[in-house]
């Protein structure tokens, strides 16, 4: 920065000798290697401005699950024909080997045609073999595309859909991770037949497990026996309560482990409900320390996507305590009526599930979800059961939801969101024989059903989330806000060239053709950097038009003022040496804010941000550049006795 | 350099500018300067004490809350629409017309929160219950309490960086009393905006927010370029009074000040007549600080220079720069 003014010395940048000591026919040529380095960035910026202006059509694509047996071809027909006796037009479809796509009209049709082809696609026998996204289908050329020409992104409030910022609730996934290493220790210590004295103390806000003993020999041995299991943790020894007690904390480094796999994992489980859902290009993105942005373009019912996102349900599978079994070993639950005992320890939760699939009880035609176990978990169960043959095991659905409330903070009201937990028994069965990795699960709604199928297909979320921010922009309110922000650039530009035109004739012209240029050129440069446009990023394109001519403005003042004492061609030469300092410095304070707006703004306003930046690189270099080779070429390397400016 | 006697126009006999303010003979600016400096003191106490009593009309972005904007089949009242809702059991409420007659606002405030995050599908639904499935979800936003006032926070924090940082460039770009006019213009600028907003109620929400930041930028813009000419001036000038050199350098800049801002003027006219009800609040930011930032540069940072004594040793002092700018010259 300290480098402003000397850097931008015109001398040094365009090349110019003092103005004196040169032939007026000497001045004011533009160099060969400048005109073809220009007519370069005119045919890039040509070439991948032209996608923006080929709009996609809406589509609907067809893809089969990994693990779908049927052919897509097959789905594909079914999906075509439910269409067609929907009377919902469709065009442009095309079929590939794992994709097919279907074009439609409008963003309406698209939507009602995706509720078809679903129910068509379950009636038909398909199940939830292949997944039904939106999508918007490119229309640009294939020669463009080669080239890696594509058009821009829109936002969500130009193309309609959902953008939700959710939060990780971190604290729980930690407490979950003591809570699992706790049950870990008592079950080692009970098949060690190590004695301990209860209760064991887990401190959730220290990160801390107390264990008592009765004696040291007993202490030394537990110590012993969790030797390689607490790598975890930071072992003291201590003496409370007279007894001699190990203390288990957990390492600092390891909170953030978790808190980083926690997000990681609800990413991923993010991602894979999305796809359940059917958007084909959503965004999910870890923002911070504890939150993930989630985009769903195109994505009108935003109800249903919180119901699926939010979502935290998980199964366990549980072995129904033995009478005589320790109260602080085992959980009750209310089951039909009745009171359940289950023990705490759990065999097998929802993340061994590797496939989990909606149906029909073909007998008693109630809902079910056929589960696949993944091969460990599978060899669990089969563990689990096969010495127990006779006793009971109990399927417990877990549910996680927020409720907000107000809390006295310093006697300020403050908004909590607190999560609470459902827990409910769906089924105690007795074990008939060593089970395996097939299961099915009875005694749910249909609704419920199909939820818990994708919920278990996509994977649990490794701890809750709720929702901070929830922006819905309809599809109608999206078309709106192109045609109103493309209104504004086209009204905006054409009164700045109507403007220039007038006041500064063929000078003005030259400028008129720069701004054109650079509206090309910021458009191309924000389809290859692959920069989102939004509706404020529009508002910071129709800036740049007026603020873009201020380059040329100060040129063009300065040559009027150097016509005063020098001749024409003097007078354009130092003009645009003297104003490039000026030029500079004004640009360069509206970078520095649009930096600081990237940097500290969210959502919308890197928008803006963006397009200012890109903006005023382009526009330097075409009001610069490109207006001083047009005058070049109008006035340059003659005599002049006159200029139109 | 630059000449100032118009006899050097006729000698030259070239095309000659047209229009009065692009003369070179120097208007005598200056000469309202105590007038417009009553004239901005009294804006910026004007502005700061709206800004105290009255505050910024925050949008849903900064206060938190729900937002629901619907379009219903046919037009419709939004006091009866208030009613209906409050029928329904849900008082408190905010209904406007928005744009047109048949889009309406409905603005819940921020303690009242549904089980997650769902008050906007709760009004919507009882809006249908209300007028049948043709009332269309326009958008639909809600901004919980925590991150509403982390967006202040943020929104605080981002016109704080970018003030300090160009005061950083500003130090670097000029020296001493220099510096700090051009601050004390653009501070100025910042503020009679912000008292705008809250004097016509504007909604202060981020695309606001991000014009604020803007017109920080456009206004270092304006009052850089005259700087520039008031230095250069100084230099050429050796004996000259620094009002005289200030009239002269105001004067020679003045064409320039007066394009680019009614170039920015007319999109921004665009803008506003055009871009719809979501860009408003960014267009009005920019039209008040376009013509306040335009003002500032010719009367503000003008005005700091002399009420703090310039004077021609000011510009010495960095002997480099000095020279570099002959140089140039």
């Amino acid at each position: 920065m300290s480098e402003g003014p000397r850097a931008g010395a015109p001398g040094a940048f365009l090349g110019g000798a003092a103005p004196r000591r040169r032939a007026p026919e000497q001045l004011n040529r533009t160099g060969w290697g400048k005109g073809i380095a220009l007519l370069l960035a005119l045919v890039f910026g040509v070439i991948y401005a032209i996608p923006n202006l080929y709009p996609p059509d809406y589509a609907l694509q067809l893809s089969p699950r990994e693990e779908a047996e049927q052919p897509l071809a097959e789905a594909f027909a079914v999906a075509r024909t439910a269409l067609a006796e929907a009377g919902l037009e469709s065009f442009g479809a095309t079929l590939e080997d794992r994709a097919a796509l279907l074009r439609f009209r409008s963003n309406d049709a698209q939507l009602r045609a995706q509720e078809v082809v679903k129910e068509a696609l379950v009636r038909g026998g398909f199940g939830d073999n292949f997944i039904v996204a939106l999508n918007l289908a490119s229309t640009t050329p294939a020669w463009l595309e080669d080239l890696g020409a594509q058009r821009m992104n829109f936002g969500l409030d130009l193309s309609g859909g959902v953008h939700f910022l959710l939060e990780v609730d971190m604290e729980r996934a930690v407490a979950d991770r003591l809570r699992a290493f706790e049950d870990e220790v008592r079950t080692l210590f009970r098949t060690e037949r190590l004695r301990y004295l209860r209760p064991v103390v887990t401190e959730q806000s220290a990160r801390r497990i107390t264990i008592r003993f009765r004696d040291e020999a007993d202490r030394d041995e537990a110590r012993r026996l969790l030797a390689d299991r607490v790598l975890e943790f930071t072992v003291t020894a201590e003496l409370i309560e007279d007894a001699p007690a190990l203390q288990l904390t957990l390492r600092p480094e390891v909170v953030k482990d978790i808190e980083d796999y926690a997000i990681d994992q609800n990413l991923v489980s993010l991602r894979n409900r999305v796809n359940e859902l059917g958007v084909s290009e959503p965004l999910v993105q870890r923002l911070g320390r504890n939150r993930i942005v989630l985009d769903l373009p195109g994505i009108q019912d935003s109800t249903r996507a919180k119901d699926i996102i939010g979502k935290v349900a998980n199964l366990e599978f549980r072995l129904v305590a033995q009478p005589d079994a320790p109260r602080s070993d085992v959980e009750t639950y209310d089951y039909e009526f009745r009171a359940v005992d289950l023990e705490r320890a759990l065999i097998v939760s929802g993340d061994r599930v590797s496939n989990a699939q909606a149906g029909f009880d073909p007998e008693t035609s109630m809902p079910q979800v056929n589960i696949t176990l993944d091969g460990r978990g599978g060899q669990r169960m089969n563990e689990a059961t096969r010495g127990n043959i006779g006793r009971s095991m109990a399927i417990l659905f877990k549910e996680t939801r927020t409720r907000t409330r107000y809390v006295e903070i310093d006697g300020e009201t403050v908004v909590r969101q607190i999560p609470y937990e459902t827990q409910r028994l769906i089924s105690v069965a007795t074990i008939q024989a060593a089970l395996g990795n097939r299961f099915r699960i009875t005694g749910i709604s249909q609704r419920e059903a199909s939820d818990l199928a994708l919920l278990l297909r996509a994977g649990a979320l490794a701890a809750p989330m709720y929702i901070v921010e929830e922006r819905t922009v309809g599809a109608s309110l999206g078309e709106d806000n192109i045609r109103a922000g493309m209104l504004s650039v086209a009204v905006g530009f054409g009164l700045v060239l109507l403007f220039m035109l007038v006041y500064y004739r063929l000078f003005g012209l030259a400028a008129n053709v720069a701004l054109a240029v650079n509206l090309v050129l910021l458009t191309a440069v924000m389809s290859l950097l692959g920069a989102t446009l939004t509706l404020p990023g529009i508002a910071g394109i129709v800036l740049t038009v007026g603020m873009a001519v201020d380059a040329n403005v100060l040129i063009f003042s300065r040559i009027r003022e150097e016509l005063g004492s020098r001749s024409p061609q003097q007078a354009i030469h130092s003009g645009f040496d003297r104003a490039f300092v000026t030029i500079f410095d004004a640009n360069l304070t509206t970078f520095l804010v649009a930096i600081v707006l990237y940097a500290i703004g969210s959502g919308p306003v890197k928008g803006f941000a963006v397009t200012l930046a890109i903006g005023i690189v382009t526009s330097m270099f075409t009001a610069i550049v490109l207006t001083r080779a047009l005058i070049n070429a109008l006035y340059g390397g003659r005599r002049v006795a006159r200029l139109a400016i | 350099m630059a000449d100032p006697s118009p006899a050097s126009r006729r000698r030259s006999g070239e095309s000659a500018p047209q229009v009065f303010w692009e003369t070179k003979l120097a208007v005598d600016f200056m000469r309202w300067r105590q007038l417009t400096l009553i004239l901005s003191t009294l804006l910026i106490i004007a502005s700061l004490a709206l800004l105290g009593l009255r505050g910024l009309n925050f949008g849903l972005d900064f206060t938190g809350g729900t937002l629901v904007e619907v379009h219903f089949p046919e037009a419709a009242d939004p006091q009866a629409v208030r009613l209906g809702l409050e029928a329904q059991g849900y008082g408190d409420l905010v209904v406007q017309s928005f744009g047109a007659a048949r889009d309406v606002l409905v603005r819940v405030p921020p303690d009242v929160v549904g089980e997650t995050a769902t008050v906007g599908d709760v009004i919507l639904q009882a809006l249908r219950a209300d007028y049948g499935d043709g009332v269309v979800l326009r958008r639909s936003e809600f901004v919980g309490p925590a991150v509403g006032e982390e967006l202040r926070e943020q929104g605080g924090l981002a016109m704080l960086a970018a003030l300090s940082l160009v005061m950083v460039y500003i130090m670097f770009r000029f020296t001493g009393k220099f510096a700090l006019s051009a601050v004390i213009a653009l501070v100025h600028d910042v503020i009679i905006t912000l008292g705008a907003f809250s004097l016509f109620r504007w909604s202060f929400d981020l695309p606001s927010l991000a014009a604020v930041l803007a017109v920080i930028g456009y206004s270092l813009n304006d009052t850089i370029v005259v700087a520039d000419r008031i230095r250069e001036n100084f230099r050429a000038l050796r004996r000259a009074e620094p009002v005289a050199v200030i009239n002269q350098a105001i004067s020679q800049s003045f064409g320039r000040t007066l394009v680019t801002s009614l170039t920015t003027l007319l999109v921004l006219i665009a803008l506003l007549l055009f871009g719809g009800s979501m860009i408003e609040g960014f267009a009005e930011a920019l039209v008040v600080g376009v013509l306040v930032g335009t003002y500032s540069s010719i009367y503000v940072a003008a005005n700091a220079l002399l009420l703090m004594g310039v004077e021609q040793k000011d510009l010495l002092v960095p002997e480099k720069e000095g020279q570099d700018q002959d140089a140039l010259l």
